[in-house]
């Protein structure tokens, strides 16, 4: 048995007799190189961890934490979660999760060959990254970042009503950004590649994306308005995927928050969308054995075949609407309670490719990136409006670059209006896969 | 938080690899939070961040390691770990000799927020969660959050300073839904300051939830958003957020010197409207970007970074400043003691003018007149910035006429600055949260009502 869960155990084990006491440990280590200019800008390495102890006694929750896992900090964190349970507003609903008979699906998340890495190879990596992309072609004028960065954590959950949780996982990553352009114009891209240890990670690739999305904007100039057909890129279509999670959350249609509130069984995007989200899919970068309430992960299918399905519950969401948790409690760490989200979306692919798309639907906009997420969207509303950057295209093939102007539409809207999903699925970092999505006649601003 | 001698120790074991500098930075945060949603007070929330960040800075490069152990062995180990990072290659051994720094106070806090019943804590949003379902039937949801943190520091670094400082921050924030025939809309309201709990002498958090409550019902009528260019009127406080990320951001040093902002080598040059006068203050008394020193122990300073229309400077941290042969701005801000320290802004306004603001609204033919803003994007190497707007209506015939639905506007800082035609003579300040590579750092922006003579607006009417 782990360290960690030993002492989550013995914290738990100080529970008062009608006290419900869930503990959560965190533990990682992270390496960070950054280069500038052939050489090393920084260098930091840490150890961080902490301790997450919910109590509910008596109806009402209460909560603390702690970066840290010495033994008077614990103590103290124990006893203000316990304090805090006192100010709580009496809900019948609350409870920790209890385990559910459901075995976590084994996940290769933790490459040991990540921590004996060693440091000079990662400091190697990064210049080689800076050096890369410099020369990848002659119009790039300058290497904004490029950085090394990775980190090994382990978790543990454990709680009086028998949950008994632990995770291990590894991470790397390379990330680059470019800037092309002389003189008074500057276009910047960047490219990145995401693994569990150093030895698979996509350097070409992360240098040819940076690249080409910095000198292929090169000459980009303010469009028209107008209303046209829009190609998501994938990582853009990822974040979208994301403003649709928290409509997706059991918690949001409680609180009457969702714009899918109350549609279960009802047509809310076009028959060729089918979105899961699926945390045992091992190629997914939010994968994990067990949700942040140590139930362990399981898939669930949302819209199906543009029918809603249902949400993503935890154990309190489960309860309010009479219906076990699906295993969608999610936190960030040790700082906050479970609250219910995704982890690992996706769509169900197409079968064309981003050029063929192109080629077929003839003229539109590719947009390469978008910027403004968390001001210009409301995930409530769903009105959204937000920059872009990218390629306007014209008989099929790429034509003038743009920049300096927005799309906007409602999330409702865009699920309605949807023309085509490609084949090119590919998982991200974040919480979600990504691939080519095409929407019809959305409002395109710029001058 | 660690005994002189200890950190004297600490930072001559830093050296040791050769370093020309050396820093502790120790950091002891309470934080306490409560949140009321649905009706109900979810929970308390207690939190404690306890640690020291060590870094050790060698010709261009930054070795730096953390740890929560305070013991002199623990900070020894993050001194030797930011050292091995920084690669020296000589070494032997520096002595450091520490002088005690004591830093002017902007502002005394009145009622330390850990001295306050947690009980009226709770209190003030069961108060808030009245006041906003009072304000109307189609109120459906409110969601209110109140937090304070007290963050004590210590810096010490091998130049020989030593200098601490406290910061209490208290705020609240509400939230509200409301629902209509054209669907869901919210509203938002957050006041924050660098205060303790007497905030609420001043603020009443009814008055916060009538005003987030107000702003959702008020949106419930509103209409698509225009699609284009237009003239745009930013009421005062709300628009500071468009300097913050049209130029602010292109003001910092850090970025200026890798080449990534469109105002590298315009110092000296005009780079605005000559209406347009913009300062970054960390001494603004009780702002939510507010401290006594920045977290490098530089005491925060006034600094006037456009004069006139005129770029006079960029905005500085303890590396930049050094290898510059300057002084720091007391602009080096970090998250936590895990995170390296950069250049950053604190309390970013815009001075006011002279003209009426009814009359700039009167003197609009037609544009959009913002009244909230929702946060911003900028890319610092194109120029190009975006921000939301919460709440705008449009102007016509130089009156302000319905309401319109969130969307974007997007610009370009240079550009943008220079567009503006028009600036009032009142003022006030928007209370924020700035991030910048991973780290979020509190903020404020401020300006007077004013004119930008064309912008992108991002709805989807035609």
């Amino acid at each position: 048995m782990s360290d960690l869960l030993q002492l989550a155990e013995r914290i738990v084990g100080q529970a008062r007799p009608g006290e419900q006491v869930e503990v959560f440990l965190g533990r990682s280590h992270h390496t960070e190189v950054k280069v500038f200019d052939g050489a090393v800008e920084s260098l930091s390495s840490a150890d961080t961890q902490g301790v997450g102890v919910r109590v509910i006694a008596d109806g009402r929750q209460g909560f603390a934490y702690a970066a840290s896992l010495e033994d008077p900090i614990i103590a103290e964190t124990l006893d203000e979660a316990r304090d805090n349970a006192g100010f709580g507003t009496v809900d019948e609903f609350l409870g920790l999760a209890a385990p559910d008979g459901v075995e976590p699906v084994d996940l290769d998340l933790f490459r040991p060959e990540l921590s004996a890495f060693p440091t000079e190879r990662k400091v190697e990596m990064a210049l080689e990254l800076e050096r890369a992309v410099r020369a990848a072609d002659p119009r790039i004028r300058g290497v904004e970042s490029a950085d090394y960065g990775d980190s090994v954590s382990e978790s543990a959950i454990a709680s009086t009503e028998g949950v008994r949780a632990t995770t291990r996982r590894s991470g790397c990553s390379i990330v680059a950004s470019a800037m092309a352009g002389e003189g008074t114009e500057t276009m910047t891209g960047s490219g990145y590649s995401v693994a569990r240890t150093p030895e698979d990670l996509d350097m070409a690739k992360a240098v040819k994306d940076a690249s080409e999305k910095a000198t292929r904007l090169l000459g980009a100039r303010k469009p028209p308005s107008r209303r046209l057909t829009v190609l998501l890129d994938p990582s853009v279509s990822a974040s979208f995927l994301g403003l649709l999670s928290s409509g997706l959350s059991a918690s949001s249609v409680i609180k009457g928050r969702s714009l899918f509130a109350g549609r279960e069984g009802e047509p809310v995007a076009v028959p060729f969308l089918t979105l899961v989200d699926d945390p045992t899919e091992p190629q997914a970068w939010g994968a994990g054995r067990y949700d942040a309430e140590g139930l362990a992960s399981r898939r669930n299918v949302l819209i199906q075949d543009g029918v809603l399905q249902g949400f993503l519950h935890n154990t309190y969401t489960g309860r309010r609407c009479d219906q076990p948790s699906n295993a969608s409690a999610v936190r960030g760490g040790y700082r906050s309670t479970p609250g219910a989200g995704s982890r690992a979306l996706s769509l169900t692919p197409g079968d064309r490719s981003q050029e063929q798309l192109m080629a077929d639907i003839g003229e539109g906009l590719l947009v390469q990136s978008v910027t403004g997420l968390h001001s210009g969207a409301n995930p409530i509303s769903g009105d959204f409006s937000v920059g872009v950057e990218g390629l306007l295209f014209r008989d099929g093939a790429p034509a003038e670059p743009v920049r300096e102007a927005t799309i906007a539409s409602t999330l409702q809207r865009m699920l309605l209006d949807l023309v085509a999903l490609g084949g090119d699925l590919e998982w991200l970092p974040g919480g979600a896969a990504g691939l080519t999505v095409v929407i019809g006649d959305v409002q395109l601003s710029g001058s | 938080m660690i005994d002189e001698a200890v950190v004297q120790r600490v930072l001559t074991a830093a050296l040791r690899t050769g370093g020309d500098f050396a820093e502790v930075f120790a950091e002891d945060r309470r934080a306490s939070s409560a949140r009321m949603d649905d009706g109900k007070i979810e929970e308390l929330t207690s939190g404690r961040d306890r640690g020291a960040g060590i870094r050790v800075v060698r010709g261009d490069t930054t070795g730096f390691a953390h740890t929560s152990d305070l013991t002199e062995e623990g900070l020894r180990g993050a001194a030797e770990a930011a050292g091995a990072a920084a690669r020296g290659g000589g070494g032997g051994v520096r002595e450091v000799a520490l002088t005690r720094q004591e830093n002017p106070q902007t502002h005394e806090v009145q009622i330390l927020p850990d001295d306050v019943p947690k009980a009226r804590k709770a209190e003030l949003l069961l108060k808030a969660d009245e006041a906003a379902r009072a304000s109307g039937g189609a109120i459906k949801q409110v969601g209110a959050t109140y937090g304070d943190s007290h963050r004590k520091i210590m810096v010490a670094n091998s130049d020989g300073l030593l200098t601490t400082d406290d910061q209490v921050r208290t705020r609240l924030m509400v939230s509200c839904v409301a629902s209509g025939d054209t669907g869901m809309q919210t509203g938002y309201e957050a006041p924050g300051r660098t205060i303790g709990f007497e905030l609420f002498d001043e603020v009443d958090p009814a008055d916060v939830a009538r005003e987030a409550a107000r702003r959702a019902l008020v949106m419930l009528k509103a209409r698509p958003a225009p699609s284009g260019t237009l003239p745009v009127v930013l009421k005062r406080g709300a628009g500071g957020v468009l300097f913050h990320e049209a130029c602010g951001h292109g003001l910092e040093a850090d970025l200026v010197g890798r080449d990534a902002s469109v105002f590298r080598d315009k110092v000296g040059t005009q780079v605005a409207s000559p209406l347009v006068n913009l300062v970054d203050d960390g001494t603004y008394a009780r702002e939510w970007g507010t401290y006594a020193i920045d977290d490098e122990g530089h005491p925060a300073q006034r600094n006037t970074l456009i004069e006139n229309g005129e770029l006079t400077d960029y905005m500085w941290d303890h590396l930049r400043a050094r290898k510059a042969g300057r002084t720091s701005s007391g602009n080096g801000r970090r998250q936590s003691y895990h995170h390296l320290p950069m250049v950053r802004m604190t309390n970013t306004y815009v001075l006011a003018g002279e003209e009426d603001p009814e009359e700039i609204i009167r003197q609009t033919p037609y544009g959009i007149y913002c009244v909230q803003l929702g946060g911003g994007q900028v890319n610092t190497a194109t120029g190009d910035f975006v921000f939301g707007i919460t709440e705008a209506y449009m102007i016509e015939n130089g009156e302000i006429t319905h309401p319109i639905r969130s969307a974007n506007l997007i610009g370009n800082g240079p550009e943008v600055l220079r567009a503006i035609d028009a600036v009032g003579n009142d003022f006030d300040t928007w209370t924020g949260t700035c991030g910048k590579d991973g780290q979020g750092v509190p903020v404020s922006s401020g300006q007077p009502t004013l004119r930008v003579a064309a912008m992108t607006v991002g709805g989807t009417a035609a």
